[in-house]
């Protein structure tokens, strides 16, 4: 098969297969069969991809024209081949782990999640394949309206208050912001194609360059750039999967593609930096980076915690888009992947966390390292891997992307860099000391356990889930050079 | 011979029908089956126009064979034909609808004086955007507005008599203003052929007169198709007109008046009328307000018809304000949303007549929990819903794009950014009503209840249908749009 079908084929599948698990439903083995068989078709669709372009091809594919001169296209470039491989390949671990996770919390309307999961997957690869704006911004929307139901799975007021967050500032920036400035650049350019060394330049001068960019940025709001970040701590009501892969990978990675995509192909990050529009971004960037972790550090529920950790970790990609260096974007692109692994881990011990004790604060935690060693040891490990600690994959893209800050000539950039990673141990490690070295409380469950010498770990399949990312997390450490080499060509002009 | 009866058949035939729907007192079924057949006749007569005058020629047609300017011309050109096709497409859809809702809402022994109303707003509708005369365009909406009244009167509620009446009174000022714009204009010009009219009123176009005439004709057409402020009997009457009713009503009257209101500023005055009074700006202005007022006073509407009131009048607004630019793009984005709001309303109001047949209610906390009993229905006012916010996919966003792209073409950002601000609010009063439909527990004692009909529920999902169908394939839509606007703007 060509690569133009298969890019295709990696939508369509996720699709084919939600209609699967709709009939399935009745009879869960063979519901959840369907959801593994998809992921695992999806994934090798999309790998076979890769060989084509990193051999340098760009599979580009007109499906439909929506208005005169605008189509549904599908283009498939490195940073899309990245973010499509880290969200399938995910995906079939996260199966897994969801197996496990709904069946041991005995989680109501299981046939409903794992459809929308699906359609939720196969808009995450619309968004990676896009070969122009609008057909991005399609995805973009179905991906926000195809998580809603998975956020508010549980359907009590409290979700449908997070719900309404949720879907309220990611419809009202995309709708109000980045609408906006897409029509604008329709408006100045007659394209809204992606297209190498970006379309804007020449186009659009003096201070509307940093307005329309602003627009561009606050309008991603799955970016979650501060202050339009507030819908992702909302979604941390969902059930732990939904968390570790929409929330940790799909969603939020989409919205740093976007960013990515947009400086790269829209505007073109050479032309940025000539017109310093983007000094403004890297301050905002910077600031969120920041302020975000400072939050994390506050918090005491574990996944809210993780949650503005991924606000942070977020702002590094958006940073490295900022500071319109190669270096900067190719340690963007990486952090995508590395971020990822990281913190899909992260959430998927949290889950089982929740699912084997029953815990969701970290002042609950003391001394649950022993009854969870493979849980907790997993966590170190991905903990180390967003602090940036060798050998882990995280260490990687830090480094290029404060090659990007000095680079640009930013010293300023490359401190923030620093100090956030400290931060990020200081709100993580404490999380491992506390389970592993702390003595466990008298008056907690764990501790009768404990006293009887037992393990009390999660269900398997979200064990197996849990060693998987963890392992892979230290797997990206030595595979950061292909990353990297698959990258190169995108800031080539 | 049929060929070339084509341009008065879809008009002569609902007329004839109407009363022949008087002879079906005791059989409501058959007084269905006439509105039925007469209805998708239309619609078939309504797309062979369409076919033959999509080249860009007109068709004119002499009634009874007397030449204008002495008879009465009608003349369908892309834009009428356009209009036509929405019509009696609506016409055709609520229709197949129709039979079960009716029985449930209106007395038995009424039902076939409903029908014969219709039959005659069809034909009042369709006649006013087929004629080329302006006294006869005057008749036609004398047929479909009194016809109208009675159809909203025929409403369960006894306030429906309250709400015709009010609607009655602020709709007959509107005919008489009208009626009047057209007396200025035949005193100085000596005709009501409106191709007639073209060339004579540049040579007075200055007159103290037509001034006039063009304040009466706006303020007359304003308040039949629910321009802000003077919209004032649209909400009581969407509201407590039966479901069928409002949902013809709402997809189609105002859309008609809206076509009045173009064919008056670009085809009578070519534009220039534009130059003379300033009422391209007020329009504009009072447009601005009504996407936003309105919208927010949306929000807070308990009665789900009601609530869809105001969203129309606000998306009344946006079509205003596309006619209001006087550019191609700024009118294709007007004319394109004539089509586009018609099927969006007509697929929510449909659905909230399923509501209505199950529940007896549209009260938002009635339909607390509705979406586990009735998942198709609500299913298609959630799509519905995303239509009208803008949702890529669906017609509303081809919608967006184009008035927000022809803002951006005059660089007025202030204006693109209150398009966008009410589409925002229109997520927040859809969203009301979708989270307590699918987030809110059935109340306690309340009645079980099923799906609605199947004969109910195919045709608004085919309304729903195309919503997406073409928010994704425009060629029909954005094209003929396209077309028709650049005839206005450059003939």
């Amino acid at each position: 098969m060509t690569p133009e079908t298969l890019s295709q084929l990696a939508i369509a599948v996720p699709l084919i297969g939600s209609v699967f698990i709709l009939l399935a439903g009745k009879w869960p083995n063979l519901r959840e069969t369907v959801t593994l068989t998809t992921a695992v078709i999806m994934f090798v669709t999309v790998a076979s991809i890769t060989p084509a372009v990193l051999a340098g091809a760009r599979p580009d594919v007109v499906l439909w024209e929506i208005l005169p001169g605008l189509a549904i296209r599908l283009t498939i470039e490195p940073l899309g081949m990245l973010f499509g491989l880290v969200s399938s390949g995910l995906w079939i671990i996260n199966s897994v782990y969801s197996i496990g996770y709904m069946r041991g919390n005995r989680e109501a309307h299981q046939t409903r999640f794992y459809f929308f999961f699906a359609i939720a997957l196969a808009s995450a690869a619309g968004v990676a394949f896009s070969g122009n704006m609008l057909t991005l911004f399609i995805f973009y929307e179905i991906l926000t309206l195809s998580t809603y139901p998975l956020v508010t799975h549980h359907g009590d007021p409290a979700t449908m208050r997070s719900g309404r967050t949720y879907v309220g500032i990611l419809l009202s920036t995309s709708i109000g912001l980045l609408l906006f400035g897409m029509i604008w650049t329709w408006h100045l350019t007659g394209t809204l194609d992606f297209k190498q060394g970006g379309i804007l330049e020449g186009k659009v001068e003096g201070i509307m360059v940093a307005v329309l960019l602003a627009l561009y940025m606050f309008g991603i709001g799955k970016a979650a750039l501060m202050p339009v970040h507030r819908w992702l701590p909302a979604a941390m009501v969902a059930p732990t999967p939904v968390s570790a892969l929409l929330h940790a990978v799909a969603v939020v990675k989409a919205g740093v593609f976007t960013v990515l995509k947009v400086v790269v192909y829209i505007f073109g990050y050479e032309f940025l930096a000539e017109t310093s529009a983007s000094d403004w971004l890297m301050i905002a960037a910077a600031g969120t980076l920041l302020f975000s972790s400072i939050v994390a550090m506050r918090k005491d529920n574990l996944k809210a915690r993780l949650a503005y950790s991924t606000v942070s970790q977020l702002s590094y990609i958006v940073l490295g888009a900022a500071l319109a260096t190669a270096a900067g974007i190719v340690g963007g692109g990486m952090h995508l992947a590395m971020h990822a692994m990281g913190k899909i881990t992260l959430f998927f011990c949290a889950g089982a966390i929740y699912t084997a004790a029953h815990k969701t604060e970290i002042s609950q935690l003391n001394g649950i390292g022993r009854t969870m060693p493979i849980t907790m040891g997993a966590f170190a490990v991905a903990s180390l891997s967003i602090i940036g600690i060798p050998p882990l994959g995280g260490t990687w893209s830090k480094f290029h992307l404060m090659m990007g800050a000095a680079e640009a000539d930013q010293i300023i950039y490359v401190a923030v860099f620093m100090l956030s990673s400290l931060l990020s141990a200081a709100y993580l490690i404490p999380v491992v000391t506390r389970a592993f070295l702390r003595p466990p409380d008298a008056k907690s469950a764990g501790a009768a356990a404990t006293a009887e010498g037992g393990i009390r770990e999660a269900p398997l399949p979200c064990l197996i889930a849990i060693c998987a990312t963890a392992a892979g997390a230290f797997a990206l450490f030595f595979y950061a050079g292909d990353i990297a080499q698959l990258l190169e060509p995108i800031t080539a002009n | 011979m049929i060929s070339a009866n084509l341009p008065i058949l879809h008009v002569i035939v609902p007329l004839i029908g109407a009363p022949l729907g008087l002879m079906f007192r005791r059989s409501p079924t058959g007084a269905w089956l006439l509105a039925l057949i007469i209805s998708w006749f239309t619609l078939a007569d309504s797309l062979a126009l369409l076919l033959i005058v999509s080249g860009g020629e007109a068709v004119s047609y002499e009634i009874g064979d007397w030449a204008a300017p002495w008879g009465i011309e009608y003349r369908v050109d892309m834009l009428a034909a356009y209009l036509i096709v929405i019509v009696s497409g609506i016409g055709a859809v609520t229709m197949l609808y129709a039979r079960q809702s009716v029985e449930a809402e209106i007395p038995r022994d009424r039902i076939y004086l409903f029908y014969t109303m219709y039959l005659l707003t069809l034909s009042g509708l369709l006649g006013i955007a087929t004629t080329g005369d302006t006294f006869n365009l005057f008749v036609f909406l004398e047929i479909s507005s009194l016809s109208t009244y009675v159809m909203v009167s025929l409403g369960a509620e006894r306030r429906a008599l309250t709400a015709a009446f009010r609607y009655l009174v602020l709709g007959t000022l509107g005919a008489t203003f009208y009626v009047i714009g057209v007396g200025l204009m035949y005193q100085m010009t000596g005709t009501l052929n409106m191709a007639d009219l073209v060339n004579r009123l540049p040579e007075v176009a200055e007159t103290r007169t037509i001034l006039a005439a063009v304040a009466f004709l706006t303020v007359g057409i304003g308040l039949k198709l629910g321009l802000f402020p003077v919209h004032v009997w649209l909400p009581n009457a969407y509201t407590y007109a039966p479901s069928v009713v409002t949902a013809f009503l709402a997809a189609t009257a105002t859309k008609v008046a809206v076509y009045v209101l173009v064919r008056i500023y670009y085809t009578l005055f070519k534009g220039g009328v534009f130059e003379t009074l300033p009422v391209d700006e007020i329009l504009l202005a009072l447009s601005i307000v009504a996407i936003v007022a309105m919208s927010a006073v949306a929000i807070f509407q308990t009665n789900v018809k009601r609530l869809l009131a105001y969203s129309s009048v606000a998306q009344i607004g946006y079509m205003l304000i596309g006619i209001s630019l006087a550019t191609i793009t700024g009118l294709t984005a007007g004319i394109l949303h004539l089509f586009n709001h018609a099927l969006m309303k007509g697929a929510l109001f449909l659905a909230l007549g399923c509501v209505f047949f199950r529940i007896r209610s549209v009260n938002v906390d009635d339909m607390a929990g509705l979406a586990k009993v009735m998942p198709w229905t609500m299913a298609a006012f959630v799509t519905g819903g995303l239509s009208l916010i803008g949702i890529p996919l669906t017609v509303g966003f081809v919608s967006k794009w184009y008035l927000i792209l022809a803002t951006l073409e005059k660089e007025w950002w202030p204006l693109a950014a209150a398009i966008l601000f009410s589409s925002l609010l229109a997520v927040i009063y859809m969203w009301r009503v979708i989270e307590v439909a699918y987030f809110r527990e059935r109340p306690a004692g309340a009645v079980s209840i099923g799906e609605a009909p199947l004969a109910m529920l195919v045709p608004m999902w085919v309304l729903v249908g195309a919503n997406v169908y073409f928010g994704i394939d425009t060629d029909l839509t954005v094209g003929t749009a396209r077309a028709a606007a650049a005839l206005l703007m450059g003939g």
